[in-house]
């Protein structure tokens, strides 16, 4: 288990005063000076080296990421943009960092805007989180009032303004893209790609996207060193990361754990077990509601990070674990899923505003086994044909639940039907 | 170039072309349903899905994605197939498949896709979206539930239109193509949304269930409804226009037509002049050719030729008015004139009355400067051309003249001909801004000509465009821009008065003050007849307009689509449109009316067919050898600099939908003033 | 519950809608947030300022924040019916916003629901489904107005409820003994500071 010296969100829980003060005294804000001296590319470096992995979502190397900015600012600004859009099923670590640590994310943003020759950032943060805006708001204005943003942030000479925008209600602007589009007063829909967001993004201008959580830690790193973050974890899948427990679990909960936990142990250390024992699990989604479902015998063994459950077809995605006991209608939770992604889609491109509902539907008559056997297929090949065919990675995340849940409990999808059938004849 | 191989056959493409563009250039066909060399790019549709290597494992949309050098294009993979067949599917799934009442049927985008890529059966057992339809005015009538949600409506509107009324409300499989007020577009090229739209959902209203598109009879042929001279194609069943469709053509029209363009037509099934008439006793009485032709020589053998004149109208084919021209020589008659606004511009040089650098040249123009006109409404498809020269970026755009919304920014630089005085002293920074420009461009509309003072406005405007130096070898920056389609060949056969000739004011106040006694109308209904007092009016023409009111014999002619003619657009460029069908009854061939007079008349012209009517046009100005092209005219003196009237200058067009016979008989037209007229009473 | 995309025409007739002069110096902060020119940006926070003005979002105020940002109206109706928290019909003066999504379904959101929609009167309660709230090891969560309430089942929403019904103001957040997201009953971690 991770030890709470190496906790990076020490006041997780908000237990504790998370106005500037109370950060301070956790170490936030100490000698930020100190880190930025240190140069916009070995800062990107040192990121580079912890294998700090995004947050998001996505796993993509942040440090990594960071470089692709252009090394020297031309005519158009830098722009960081943190992607505090926090929608995905299942996940609910962004809020507690931004209500109860918002400095960390404060002061990872000049950190990050400074890496990246950025002197203006703006956190995107979705609008159903008022309070946590206000919070966070109230930090950022902290942060100006003790000279740590704005002009010669700091004293190291850099000028750097953060400014928070509230989102109104749309999963789908937790897409990079589709959040460059909210921020400049559009409807939510991602762009083609290329250009990618480091060339052309905000306002056209090159911009990062990066996750809150990718965000708040980066100082800590950059304080303790990349040696340090690297040392937690599995080669590749380093460092600490914040879980959402969720479901059928007898204490539901947020915990920062080293990367690579076995999924077990998360589970019954921290969240005090699943519901019933760990014999009554039926199914873990252990990424958040994009990624494909785990059932009991592979959630047994399996290992929390990016790797190891990209090696068991589905992923870390958020890090956000729901778990399923064996009273769950398990049909009916992904079908659950299957309107979220038909609400939540944009509408923009065919496959996925045709096919999200289509699966829906077809997922709903799964739950009632008001279909026929080979549907089954049929639904498979639908989501085969959503996913990679779209703009964005909304059709994958559509697609993949159902996917996954076919691949395991395919025979529950068919005894449902059997069973219906066999009902209408004796009728 | 960079290279790519398609399919394995390897070329050389432009840098900065897409995928698709490189697959077209290689022969391949990509289908596409958002995709529109014209709109921005979407990407949305997802039909023209390509595998690229180098790329991810997964297919590709070829219209957004940028070629590389190396890069390795399939369009007939597996991959490839089954997510076409896919997007195809989903396409299908909320489309009601309701072809056979569809007046897109036969000419759908997804019809014809779905011959290639669709299934024979639908594997979606759920129902089907229902979309409520939508109100977007007397044009273009909505099926919703046909929308495939491509955006090319919306990307047209608000891009090329320049209205941003059109939009995607909701979202997911709930969005919807809507104003979301219900309303008509604020548009005067509304019709091109059908045109756009590659199913079904938009179609044209006036011409819903009228007709299949394979009984439609289709033929080349030229606006006359404004000067532009926009190429079209007349599609006919029988004698009847069906409808009106635009033809590409990059130096004119693109592909776009105005609705007035595209959607007057059905003015020419009423008040149409199908048989000679006769006024006996005051009345207008039926007759034959012979009695008509009889009544014009009694009354022109007692008269002298310098008491006849004769005017042509805005819509007259070259043909009809070089006879008209030397009938009237024939006569011993110097009265003439194609001028009916009064225009100040007279025969030459012709520099001096075209649009010099074509309608392309505005695409290469870095400053503009509109004189007295309102392009919006004088020619809707060439103010989209300014348009997207604005959108393109850097040009300047200022306007001396009528205060409009033109669909860009415009400095306004005054109201009159002071106000362009102001201009040429440096009083406004604008002059700066025309100096500053490579390509200055002086557009100079009839509001700022067809005035008392015209000829020294004219004379301002050439002062202007010299002291800019806008005239070069590469670059003449004086542009016309005329209202009427005749005007520029009226001007090329020397249709204005001869030696001690009238004009229309002179011909008018002659006959006031009886000094003219006979007046041919060829056509000419923009006049005010109660000025032709006791003249004896002879009129030719299609409608029974203000014209034909007036006169003491009628002489059927014909419209535009009923007979081949030669018309020369305001950029001077000579094109010829084509017979669609027949004038009604008795009507005839208008230059071939004026054969047949002039035999009676015992002054026969020397043509007896089209051919050698076209030699004479020749004959009398070369430039109408060059069909189809266009160049900057011969540049000489012209202008005469004298007194400004401080009145302002108003744009020639009161009413975009009511400018000719045509359209003053046009039901469509009327519906559409009335629908603009709510909208503006609802603001 | 079916998205609105056309103008709706069963709300009260608004003819015209002007910003306080409160609410109007709120918009200009917003607007100042980014780059000059790019007002249209702030066009979410401004149509959040209109709907906290008017209670919900007629179309006389997305028309006066179309004007306010430089947008053509049809960009803002865009918006406004893209977004699921703008409110394009009046509302009841508590608006519970259930979130029915996966884990708060696995724990109950159900009887939730149903409690909610009992008490909704269109007056003072309004009910409206929405889909994951981003507190999900709370679950099941209503959001009442701007606040979470957590952990719920039906006798502590209903109980929610009816401190609503008095005038009282219930605290936000878990509605069992518990610290915000820690585990119940003790903490894991974090437990040497």
């Amino acid at each position: 288990m991770l030890a709470d010296k190496d906790r990076v969100f020490t006041n997780l829980y908000g237990i504790h005063d998370w106005r500037l003060a109370g950060a301070r005294a956790r170490g936030a804000w100490d000698d930020t000076k100190a880190i930025l001296d240190k140069g916009h590319d070995a800062i990107i470096d040192e990121m580079k080296k912890s294998g700090l992995r995004g947050r998001g979502g996505a796993g993509f190397p942040t440090g990594l990421k960071w470089s692709f900015m252009p090394k020297e600012v031309k005519d158009r600004p830098h722009y960081l943009i943190v992607n505090a859009d926090e929608s995905e099923p299942g996940t609910c670590k962004d809020r507690d960092i931004m209500r109860h640590d918002p400095h960390l994310l404060v002061e990872g943003c000049l950190v990050a805007g400074f890496a990246m020759r950025s002197h203006a950032g703006y956190i995107y943060i979705r609008g159903e989180f008022y309070n946590e805006a206000q919070n966070l708001q109230a930090a950022i204005r902290e942060a100006y009032d003790a000279g740590l943003l704005g002009k010669n942030a700091c004293g190291s000479g850099w000028d750097f303004d953060l400014y928070l925008h509230r989102g109104a209600g749309a999963y789908i602007c937790g897409e990079e893209t589709a959040l460059l589009e909210s921020l400049e007063g559009k409807k939510g829909m991602p762009r083609l790609k290329p250009p990618f967001p480091a060339g052309s993004g905000l306002y056209g201008c090159p911009s990062t996207v990066n996750n809150v959580e990718s965000i708040a830690v980066a100082p800590t790193i950059l304080r303790r060193g990349a040696t340090w973050f690297a040392g937690i974890g599995r080669p590749n899948n380093t460092g600490t990361k914040l879980f959402c427990i969720s479901g059928h679990v007898n204490k539901p909960c947020n915990v920062e754990e080293e990367m690579g936990i076995p999924l077990r142990e998360v589970i019954e250390r921290h969240a005090g077990g699943v519901r019933g024992g760990w014999d009554n699990l039926l199914a873990v989604i252990p990424g958040g509601a994009s990624v494909p479902l785990l059932p009991k015998s592979i959630c047994d063994t399996v290992l929390m990070d990016f790797d190891s459950l990209r090696d068991q077809k589905t992923g870390l995605g958020t890090a956000a674990v729901i778990v399923m006991d064996k009273s769950t209608d398990v049909v009916k939770a992904i079908a659950r899923l299957s309107q979220f992604y038909k609400h939540e889609s944009c509408g923009q491109c065919t496959p996925c505003r045709e096919g999200t509902g289509w699966m829906w539907r077809v997922m709903e008559r799964m739950v009632l086994g008001n279909a026929h056997i080979e549907e089954i297929d049929a639904l498979d090949d639908v989501t085969r044909q959503v996913e990679g065919h779209t703009i964005c990675a909304l059709g994958d995340a559509a697609a993949w639940p159902i996917q996954g849940l076919i691949r395991h409990f395919r025979p529950e999808m068919e005894r449902r039907i059997r069973a219906r059938t066999e009902k209408l004849a004796a009728e | 170039m960079p290279k790519v191989k398609v399919n394995g056959v390897e070329l050389e493409v432009p840098a900065g072309f897409t995928v698709l563009q490189a697959c077209e250039l290689a022969g391949v066909e990509i289908p596409r349903f958002c995709y529109h060399e014209r709109l921005s790019i979407a990407g949305n549709c997802r039909m023209c899905l390509v595998e690229v290597k180098p790329g991810p494992p997964k297919p590709q949309a070829s219209c957004a994605l940028p070629i590389a050098d190396k890069q390795e294009i399939f369009t007939t993979t597996p991959m490839v197939e089954k997510a076409r067949k896919g997007v195809m599917e989903f396409l299908l799934i909320n489309h009601p498949l309701d072809c056979p009442i569809c007046d897109q049927g036969g000419e759908c985008d997804l019809q014809d896709q779905a011959m290639g890529y669709g299934f024979d059966r639908s594997r979606f057992h759920e129902n089907k979206r229902a979309v409520p339809d939508k109100e977007l005015g007397p044009l273009v009538k909505t099926s919703m539930n046909r929308c495939i949600h491509c955006t090319r409506c919306i990307r047209f509107a608000t891009e090329v239109a320049g209205v941003e009324e059109l939009g995607a409300t909701g979202r997911g499989e709930d969005m919807e193509v809507t104003t979301y007020v219900e309303h008509a577009l604020t548009t005067e090229l509304a019709g091109n949304l059908v045109d756009l739209c590659p199913v079904g959902a938009l179609t044209s209203k006036p011409y819903a269930f009228e007709a299949r598109s394979w009984e439609l009879t289709k033929t080349e042929s030229v606006d006359v409804l404004d000067a532009l001279g926009a190429n079209i194609r007349v599609d006919t069943r029988g004698a009847q226009v069906m409808r009106v469709l635009p033809r590409l053509n990059d130096d004119v029209n693109e592909e776009w037509i105005s609705d007035k363009t595209r959607h007057a037509i059905d003015g020419l099934r009423h008040q149409r002049l199908d048989r000679p008439y006769v006024r006996r006793g005051g009345k207008l009485a039926e007759a034959t050719w012979d009695e008509a032709f009889a009544a014009i020589a009694a009354k022109l053998a007692t008269i002298d030729g310098a008491r006849v004149a004769a005017i042509a109208g805005d819509q007259c084919d070259a043909e009809s008015m070089v006879a008209l021209k030397d009938l009237m020589t024939a006569l011993g008659s110097p009265n003439v004139d194609c001028r009916q606004d009064g225009a100040r511009l007279e025969g030459g040089p012709r520099g001096s009355y075209i649009f010099n650098p074509g309608i392309r040249g505005i695409d290469q123009a870095d400053a503009i400067l509109l004189v007295g006109t309102n392009p919006r409404t004088e020619s809707p498809v060439l103010n989209a051309r300014i348009r997207k020269r604005y959108l393109h970026g850097r040009c300047a755009i200022g306007s001396v003249g009528p205060v409009a919304d033109l669909t860009y920014p415009v400095e306004r630089l005054g109201a009159g001909p002071a106000s362009l005085r102001d201009l040429l002293d440096g009083k406004t920074g604008f002059l700066e801004k025309l100096k500053a420009a490579k390509n200055p461009l002086i557009i100079v509309g009839m509001g700022a000509l067809a005035r008392e003072d015209g000829a020294a406005v004219l004379a301002m405007a050439r002062e202007l465009v010299d002291r800019l130096g806008a005239v070069r070898a590469d670059w003449n920056g004086f542009a016309v821009l005329h209202t009427a389609a005749a005007r520029v060949g009226g001007l090329d056969l020397g249709l204005v008065p001869g030696e001690g000739g009238r004009d229309v004011a002179g011909i008018l106040a002659g006959c006031e003050k009886r000094e003219i006694d006979v007046v041919y109308l060829l056509a000419a209904d923009e006049i005010d007849t109660k000025r032709l007092g006791k003249a004896f009016v002879i009129y030719q023409g299609h409608h029974g307009d203000i014209g034909a009111h007036r006169a003491d014999v009628i002489l059927p002619g014909a419209a535009y689509t009923e007979k081949p003619g030669t018309y020369v657009n305001t950029e001077g460029r000579v094109q010829l449109a084509f017979r669609a069908g027949y004038p009604p009854g008795d009507a005839r061939e208008d230059w071939a009316i004026l054969r047949a007079l002039s035999e009676r008349l015992g002054k026969t012209l020397p043509y007896d067919t089209l051919g050698q009517v076209r030699a004479r046009l020749v004959a009398v100005n070369k430039s109408f050898a060059a069909l189809d092209q266009q160049e900057a005219g011969a540049w000489g003196g012209f202008g005469d600099p004298g007194n400004l009237s401080d009145a302002p200058f108003v744009s020639p067009i009161a009413n975009f939908y009511m400018t000719c016979p045509i359209s003053r008989a046009s039901k469509t037209m009327a519906e559409c003033i009335a629908s603009r007229a709510q909208l503006m009473a609802a603001e | 519950m079916s998205m609105i995309t056309a103008d709706p025409k069963d709300v009260p007739h608004v003819e015209h809608f002007a910003f306080t002069p409160d609410n109007l110096a709120k918009a200009q902060v917003l607007m100042a947030n980014y780059p000059p020119g790019r007002q249209a940006s702030a066009v979410i926070g401004v149509l959040d300022l209109a709907q906290r003005q008017q209670g919900w979002l007629p179309r006389a105020a997305m028309v006066e924040v179309a004007k306010l940002l430089e947008m053509a109206p049809i960009r803002v109706y865009e918006i406004a019916t893209f977004y699921t928290m703008f409110q394009l019909k009046p509302r009841g003066k508590y608006l519970l916003q259930v979130c029915t999504t996966t884990p708060c379904w696995l724990r109950g959101s159900d009887a939730v629901m149903k409690a909610c929609q009992h008490a909704a009167d269109g007056e003072t309660f309004s009910v409206q489904e929405v889909e994951c709230l981003g507190a999900c090891v709370n679950a099941p969560v209503v959001q009442i107005n701007d606040d979470f309430y957590e952990d719920l089942d039906e006798a502590s929403i209903n109980k929610v409820l009816d401190a609503f019904r008095r005038g009282e103001s219930p605290k936000a957040g878990p509605q069992v003994d518990r610290q915000t997201s820690a585990p119940q009953g003790g903490l894991t971690t974090l437990r040497s500071e």
